[in-house]
């Protein structure tokens, strides 16, 4: 018998061994991904998973694990059998990206130009 | 406005708050899946907070303060419904309970969103999204298992059979049943059981389940006067234990 300290658990008298409910090899449902938006508007971000048997179950199983803190006002649920994802073998494709920097947008000082505008064309 | 039938209101409905939260929390860590476990638990953590809402309102009124009022009273000075303090039994009769009860405090707090009673209708509003979720949940699992295996189906039947007496008894009417209604405060027992009948009805066909038959109905009362099982005062000195070892301790 499970000896606990806590008297809920204790009462249940389980077996060390589990017999009631022993588990099994890949004795789980289907994993979803779970994205959570926390404004309307915003982009949905991606927080984790739940195991679930259908679509429903893991909307009702998704809004309780990422839900219930802070900040949401939308799930989405996705099998993670529907997500295409490219190989981990490929990821050489990604290698040379990080040299090319003038791809990024820290080079166009667009603010800087127009706050300069803004200034010469003060009290018009 | 008359006060004494408000708090025979709000005492009836904190308690029920109260102890089904209470018994829905024992499924912590016993639950079937790690989900649902988090799910069942949560919802049990929402249902106290009601219950402090109430209790609060209470105070208000010149009650006791919300965790002396919670926690110290013993069972015959509760007025839950002996339904909320049946023990958990496995998860077919507590997903049953959690079916029977959530719907009929769903429409409870509907009916008093519209109250003359400004704090009530206050809580009630701002409760009706938890409550949208708990009886989803409740929906969801009924018509699921009601549609599984034979054993499923069997057990929810039999859950079902065994409930709904007990359930009946949600409906016991207090003494102030004409004051509320006068006073715009609430519609009465009467309309929420028959609101409950037409929404549970749906979901009980989509389970496959069958409502016993009239004849047998006999709803279990007392409970709102403080007739209760020896369950009852057993789970007030668990779940007080705490509070009960220095009453007067800041937490």
């Amino acid at each position: 018998m499970i000896k606990s300290l806590d008297p809920r658990i204790a009462r249940e008298q389980i077996n060390e061994d589990n017999t009631i409910a022993p588990l099994t090899e890949m004795d789980n449902w289907e994993t979803y991904e779970v994205f959570h938006q926390k404004k309307r508007g915003d982009q949905h971000e991606h927080v984790g998973i739940v195991h679930a048997p259908n679509n429903e179950m893991a909307l009702l199983f998704g809004k309780e694990q990422y839900g219930r803190r802070g900040v949401s006002v939308n799930i989405w649920v996705v099998k993670t059998s529907n997500v295409f994802a490219s190989d981990y073998d490929d990821a050489d494709i990604f290698e040379t990206v990080p040299n090319k920097q003038y791809r990024e947008a820290g080079g166009y000082k667009v603010m800087e130009m127009i706050n300069k505008y803004k200034k010469e064309n003060k009290g018009l | 406005m008359n006060v004494t039938a408000i708090k025979e209101l709000l005492y009836k409905m904190a308690d029920d708050l109260l102890i089904i939260g209470h018994r829905n929390s024992e499924w912590t860590g016993l639950g079937p899946i790690l989900e649902e476990d988090i799910a069942f638990s949560s919802m049990a953590q929402d249902k106290i907070g009601q219950a402090g809402a109430l209790f609060e309102i209470l105070h208000q009124l010149g009650e006791d303060e919300p965790d002396t009022n919670a926690f110290m009273r013993d069972a015959n000075k509760m007025h839950c419904a002996q339904f909320v303090e049946l023990p958990n039994g496995e998860y077919d009769f507590s997903v049953m309970r959690h079916f029977l009860y959530d719907h009929a405090d769903q429409l409870r707090f509907e009916m008093l969103a519209n109250s003359s009673f400004e704090p009530l209708a206050q809580v009630a509003k701002k409760i009706k999204g938890e409550l949208k979720y708990h009886v989803f949940h409740a929906n969801t699992w009924v018509v699921k298992l009601g549609n599984g295996t034979e054993e499923s189906k069997a057990r929810m039947q039999t859950a079902l059979n065994e409930s709904w007496n007990y359930a009946l008894g949600m409906f016991e009417e207090g003494d102030f049943e004409k004051e509320l209604q006068n006073d715009n405060i609430f519609e009465g027992e009467e309309t929420l059981k028959n609101r409950w009948m037409a929404n549970i009805i749906p979901f009980i066909e989509k389970a496959n389940l069958k409502i016993p038959n009239t004849k047998t109905w006999d709803p279990i009362l007392g409970g709102r006067k403080g007739y209760h099982t020896d369950y009852l005062q057993q789970l007030v000195e668990e779940m007080g234990e705490v509070f009960r070892l220095d009453p007067t301790a800041q937490w």
